[in-house]
């Protein structure tokens, strides 16, 4: 077939991007080219809208071993260990088929994780749904967990924590976005660039089969009425494969034959060839009738753009290849050698012993197209003069079993009871804290994790939610007693194309940027997916941000349950009653407008630091940060986790009860202290200059909130733990 | 005392149950399900997972690996074998243990801490245990254990019932049981006793950071009564 200028549009290739092609080969591609090139600059690949935007975030840091830019970050954490980590998105797919979508997700970011030569730990993920009134919100919810617990369960990795949110603006365009730690010894981490000529590149996984071909491009387009017609661009997972792949590739990465290694992930060989000869400044040439094909007459367009999964691409040392074989026939994985590393800088393809391709690699990465696009500032929204005297109506029991019901709210056990939390015997907090916590295997350290994200805020406000949602990372680390290290941010956004979108991704990522840099907190991987939109209509912006830090000694850990009767509670941070935004606005209220609350960076540290020092010094016994809902919100899920009460002092603030319990004004904590203990915690606050106040204290089986209002702990779990599992049974 | 764990490919539990035997004084060797030999053990473990990736049926390719004959000879011949979960699963599919696994009732994979009652103790695994209820945990996906009348009335007049789901009083009612499985049926043995397949998972259960330190109790006392 001759490729013209349609057949590069069908590619989803730009006009102008073909004949940049042209001009770049001086000639007109040949199909195979033409699906490579396609391949290579669409959004997903080439981070063509973004990666101006990108290079504006802070990647470096003490910590800091490895930043954007490989399979996935990798940062220190102390003894010779290091923590390999990345959050990835599989949007697209998991609309238009939400188990294989969802699967294939967990199993692609392990496989980033276990490429670097770490074996996964821990997975964690942030989904978000279209309204729970939504036809299709039920059957994609139950899709996408048991996808998702159907790969990692049966990958003996522990899913340790999460976010869900419904939400109409994802109606027509769910997120699933999938994260993944691994532990690896420094001196042993795995990179992806080739080195040296004539070294064999080695073929092992899984065979490649017509599954996945341009999922890529896929992803990286809107969706319409004929979305039905993409499932075949859904890749299908297998993850008892992956499961040998894992085992197989961490008993060679024991020895010395590797020299480059990449996971065949989005444009599948590809993308993975062209990758590790880019970085390492090399050409490559490969025979494609050696792949392992699953089905017979596969042409090289379809070998090249298929994204079957479990497979990886790996440059070895000469003389190796027999030893490498053994390794990969013990596991029963197929292993070919497929080509070899050269000096001609281009990637050359044969089959049946003709040339049918040959590009040169730099017209594929760095001459790859990228945009300056034009955006749209947001203006901060005017605040709302909600009428105190309207308050008065409302009976705060009634509002707070709305509250604590509420989707977004309640308690998610239905769907982390799916997945396996507890394999490989090191999960010391489960899911439903403020972050998941793995002991780092046979020592006295452990790690957390959270994955947040805050898209009604970062709607109003970009700028001021990109902050916002770094920072609600670093109080979740905090509140479990771990010191925050670093981030990987997945950001989900409408069209690139649309000034809006486009500003809405801007803003979100500089004030992401300006928090990770007062916070000391740089993101170190991550990935963007654009086109989470629906002929014209867009999700709210939703970057999802995936925080870990370190506890140097486990047994220091926090949790948020309520522990001893007696014992004082105390709100770290100024309430100032900001309700814009917040719960209580939009879904008692049903007022959808105004500011999200502010950010001050200065405060946020200030106040998580104070609150890690108190820990530190064995002074703080449950805690747990304040986040949608308020105070209330966070006090209610501590007495049901401690199935403890509390009595609330008397008010001391001037703004309405309402106003105090609802607020979600930021950089907050909730902490449990010993009695005995007030003036030494005292102290330490005073002197660093933070706002607290003594909120009540711990009390047997009811919260008494004033003298009108008492709910009983049976009354508050009732309101939280039922709405998951009534709505989806 | 020695003991061995058996590592089929989809494994995933193995080490875990390496780490558990070695922990309360076992000395473990992990062997691979292509072996024809079992090395010389008291106890031999076939450990949870997804052998085999769960394909076909849970369990059925695995009890026809290689090892697994050695392992029915050493059944046969009186000693100890151990199946939790995938591995309670290879226990059924191999026939050393009577019934079947289905799908837990609610079609979902379940993963949480459940109560059990042992009070079955006239055996190798639980004699000399001081309590009847254990806070055990479990993590699958076909636990709803299943057979027919005749082997029910079999397996209740040997006594071959070895754990029951429960609350934690002990009672063993319907509502405590969370996937389905008949009679709230939890673990069994084979007629001998020296054969035990269970669903709960006790080697996620020793170490009070954990989910409960009731599995210390069980391994321990499962190291007395071999010694």
């Amino acid at each position: 077939m001759e490729v013209n200028e349609q057949i590069a549009l069908d590619h989803g290739l730009k006009k102008e991007e073909y004949k940049k092609i042209c001009d770049l080969l001086k000639r007109i591609p040949n199909l195979t080219e033409l699906g490579i090139f396609s391949a290579m600059w669409n959004e997903h690949c080439s981070y063509k809208s973004s990666r101006l935007h990108l290079k504006k975030l802070p990647t470096s840091g003490k910590k800091v071993i490895q930043g954007p830019g490989e399979n996935a970050g990798v940062i220190d954490i102390e003894d010779g260990d290091a923590i390999v980590f990345k959050i990835e998105s599989h949007n697209h797919p998991s609309f238009i088929e939400p188990y294989q979508g969802a699967a294939t997700g967990v199993g692609g970011i392990m496989r980033d994780v276990f490429t670097m030569g770490a074996r996964p730990i821990a997975n964690l993920n942030s989904i978000h749904f279209g309204s729970s009134q939504h036809k299709k919100t039920k059957n994609l919810l139950r899709g996408v967990v048991h996808g998702i617990g159907g790969y990692g369960n049966c990958m003996g990795v522990p899913t340790i924590a999460g976010q869900t949110s419904f939400d109409s603006s994802y109606n027509g365009n769910i997120l699933v976005n999938a994260m993944t730690l691994g532990l690896v010894k420094k001196n042993k981490i795995f990179y992806s660039k080739a080195a040296g000529l004539n070294k064999p590149v080695i073929y092992v996984g899984s065979k490649t089969g017509r599954d996945g071909i341009h999922g890529a491009s896929m992803a990286s387009a809107s969706f319409d009425e004929k979305i039905e017609e993409k499932k075949p661009t859904v890749q299908v997972g297998d993850p008892f494969t992956e499961k040998l792949l894992l085992e197989a590739c961490l008993e060679l990465m024991a020895g010395d034959s590797i020299i480059a290694i990449q996971d065949m992930g989005a444009a599948g060989l590809t993308s993975s060839s062209i990758e590790m000869a880019s970085k390492g400044n090399l050409g490559i040439e490969l025979n494609l009738n050696k792949v392992p094909c699953r089905e017979s007459k596969m042409t090289p367009y379809e070998i090249m753009l298929s994204e079957s999964q479990e497979r990886m691409l790996i440059v070895l040392e000469n003389g190796k290849e027999d030893l490498a074989k053994k390794i990969f026939d013990k596991w029963d994985l197929n292993f070919a050698v497929i080509g070899k590393t050269t000096n001609t800088k281009n990637i050359e393809l044969y089959y049946d012993e003709k040339q049918v391709a040959s590009i040169p690699i730099n017209t594929l990465v760095e001459n790859s197209p990228m945009y300056d696009r034009k955006w749209k500032k947001t203006k901060l929204p005017k605040k709302n003069l909600i009428k105190k005297e309207e308050f008065k109506k409302f009976k705060i029991k009634e509002v707070l079993n709305k509250i604590l019901s509420n989707p977004n709210i309640c308690s998610k056990e239905w769907i982390w009871q799916q997945y396996d939390h507890t394999v490989m015997g090191d999960t010391i907090q489960k899911p439903g804290g403020d972050s998941g916590v793995v002991r780092v295997h046979g020592t006295d350290k452990a790690v957390a994790a959270t994955v947040d994200s805050s898209a009604i805020y970062c709607w109003a406000h970009p700028l001021t939610g990109g902050k916002q949602v770094v920072c609600e990372s670093w109080r979740n680390l905090i509140s479990v007693g771990a010191t925050p290290i670093a981030i990987t941010n997945c950001l989900n956004f409408g069209s690139p194309e649309k000034e809006e979108n486009m500003g809405e991704f801007v803003e979100c990522v500089q004030g992401i940027g300006e928090a990770c840099e007062y916070l000391k907190f740089p993101v170190v991987s991550g990935n963007v997916s654009f086109y989470n939109q629906t002929k014209e209509i867009g999700i709210k912006p939703t970057p999802s941000i995936g925080g870990v830090g370190l506890i140097k000694d486990y047994k220091q850990m926090i949790t948020m349950d309520f522990k001893e009767i007696d014992n004082l509670v105390l709100i770290i941070g100024k309430t100032e009653g900001h309700l814009d935004q917040s719960l209580f606005a939009r879904n008692i209220l049903n007022e959808k407008n105004g500011p999200p609350p502010e950010i001050n960076l200065f405060n946020e540290k200030n106040n998580g630091e104070t609150v890690l020092q108190l820990i530190k010094d064995n002074l703080v016994r449950s805690a747990h940060d304040v986040s949608i809902g308020g105070i209330i919100t966070a006090v209610s899920k501590m007495c049901i986790k401690g199935n403890k009460g509390i009595e609330f002092n008397k008010p001391k603030y001037f703004m309405s009860e309402i106003e105090y319990l609802f607020s979600e004004d930021q950089g907050r904590y909730v902490i449990e202290i010993d009695s005995k203990n007030l003036k030494k915690v005292e102290n330490i606050l005073n002197k660093n200059s933070v706002h607290f106040d003594e909120l009540g204290k711990i009390i047997d089986k009811n919260m008494i909130i004033n003298q009108k209002t008492k709910v009983t702990i049976d009354e508050l779990k009732s309101y939280n733990t039922n709405w998951l599992s009534n709505y989806m049974n | 005392m020695k003991s061995a764990v058996i590592t089929f490919p989809g494994s995933n539990c193995d080490r875990d149950m390496h780490v558990a035997l070695n922990k309360f004084g076992f000395k473990n060797r992990m062997v691979w399900h292509n072996d024809n030999e079992l090395p010389k053990s008291d106890l031999v473990v076939l450990p949870g997972g997804f052998s085999y990736g769960d394909y076909l049926r849970c369990g059925s390719m695995a009890s026809k690996s290689k090892i697994m004959q050695s392992v029915i000879n050493f059944a046969k011949s009186g000693g100890l074998v151990m199946g939790i979960c995938n591995g309670f699963q290879i226990l059924v599919e191999s026939g050393l243990v009577p019934g079947v696994l289905l799908r837990n009732k609610y079609l979902e994979f379940i993963c949480k801490n459940v109560f059990v009652k042992i009070d079955n103790k006239d055996n190798p695994y639980f004699k000399n245990l001081d309590k009847e209820v254990f806070e055990f945990h479990i993590a699958h996906n076909e636990g709803n254990y299943f057979c027919t009348n005749d082997q029910l009335k079999e397996i209740e007049d040997n006594n071959q019932v070895a754990i029951y789901y429960c609350n934690d009083n002990g009672k063993t009612e319907e509502k405590f049981n969370p996937n389905g499985s008949l009679k709230n049926i939890a673990g069994i043995f084979n007629k001998e006793k020296n054969v035990l397949g269970m669903m709960p998972h006790p080697e996620r259960m020793i170490d009070e950071s954990l989910s409960g330190e009731d599995g210390s109790i069980f391994f321990k006392n499962l190291l007395n009564n071999i010694k």
